[in-house]
């Protein structure tokens, strides 16, 4: 069942991100790549923001979407792809929202027209 | 992301074939992998990596020397069809449902696929023949035969034989397989085709009960769709 819902809701994300761009919007895709520790979110979970800021997807609990959303925005705005990196110890984790104490790499890179 | 590798993308994932996107952690340069070709530049190791991983549906980070890649699998969901709402079919349906599958029983008998005796799950009453084409098995799907009754078993590996099912199996002893090979044989099947049907289906475990022989199906195909060396080939 996970596998069949997993490829399911990744279908729904990627497909957005298609439609916004057809639609003539900026878009930026963030992917989690590699999780350490109790992470929310597994790895290939994705967060598809467009230049007003709307989004769908998840790459966390919420906790670090603010941040990955900042980066979207640099990354929209002709910014190199990049890799972030959040957690490491628990108290980063806690600085960053990752109250968990999980440590997440999260790719950001802008879907280009 | 480029556009072009994007739609390639969403194209082989409507097709419901089997992709890798491989993300280099650093410049972002990006490749489709596919089970038979490559679009993009990739060193060979990572390539070979990347099947690997997308046989077992493991994404995650490749390291290459100093590089570090991304491998995102995208395979269609995994699925078994099983001819005959019988009464093994009671038992693996749930089963192969724990384990992960999308789950299909065909039979044309509306005594047998009921929802009673089979709930939560989807059942279609169609020939066996006619269902399969509208299932279109693919690499991800294990088709199981369990009617013993040719005149629904074999329709359906006639379908399941041309097609990319990772797994065909089918119930019955070896004289009954041996008298289904030989009907098939007549249908112009070779014997290297043949060859892909597991008969008599499932791992030999010694199983008995409708429990025990779901168990040693699910066992045989868990362990060809991973290609575990000792039970990947049909006998």
């Amino acid at each position: 069942m996970t596998d069949a819902s997993a490829f399911a809701s990744q279908e729904d994300v990627l497909a957005t991100a298609g439609s916004w761009l057809a639609e003539g919007r900026k878009v930026a895709i963030a992917t989690v790549v590699k999780t350490w520790g109790s992470s929310p979110r597994p790895v290939g979970s994705r967060l598809v923001v467009d230049g007003e800021g709307a989004m769908v997807g998840s790459v966390s609990g919420g906790c670090i979407e603010g941040a990955v959303i900042k980066e979207a925005f640099d990354v929209m705005a002709g910014g190199a792809p990049r890799l972030l990196d959040f957690g490491v110890s628990d108290e980063q984790a806690w600085d960053v929202g990752l109250a968990c104490g999980g440590k997440v790499e999260v790719w950001v890179e802008r879907l280009e027209a | 992301m480029k556009a072009a590798l994007f739609n390639d993308l969403q194209a082989a994932r409507a097709a419901k074939a089997p992709v890798a996107l491989v993300t280099a952690l650093t410049d972002g340069a990006q490749a489709l992998v596919y089970h038979d070709r490559v679009d993009g530049s990739l060193p060979e190791a990572v390539v070979a990596e990347t099947r690997r991983r997308l046989r077992d549906n493991a994404g995650g980070v490749v390291e290459h020397g100093d590089a570090r890649y991304f491998v995102d699998c995208h395979n269609p969901p995994l699925r078994i069809i099983v001819i005959g709402a019988v009464h093994i079919s009671q038992t693996l349906v749930p089963m192969a449902a724990i384990a992960g599958y999308e789950v299909i029983v065909v039979d044309p008998r509306a005594s047998f696929a009921t929802a009673d005796r089979f709930p939560n799950v989807r059942l279609v009453d169609d020939w066996p023949d006619e269902a399969m084409e509208a299932l279109k098995p693919d690499s991800r799907t294990a088709v199981v035969t369990l009617t013993h009754d040719p005149k629904l078993d074999d329709p359906a590996l006639e379908v399941a034989l041309k097609s990319d099912a990772f797994y065909i199996a089918c119930l019955g002893s070896r004289r009954t397989h041996a008298r289904r090979l030989d009907r098939l044989r007549e249908l112009g099947f070779d014997d290297a085709t043949l060859a892909r049907i597991h008969g008599p289906a499932g791992l030999p475990i010694g199983a008995v009960s409708p429990a025990e022989i779901a168990l040693s199906i699910l066992a045989e195909l868990t362990a060809v769709l991973h290609e575990a060396p000792a039970v990947a080939k049909a006998a």
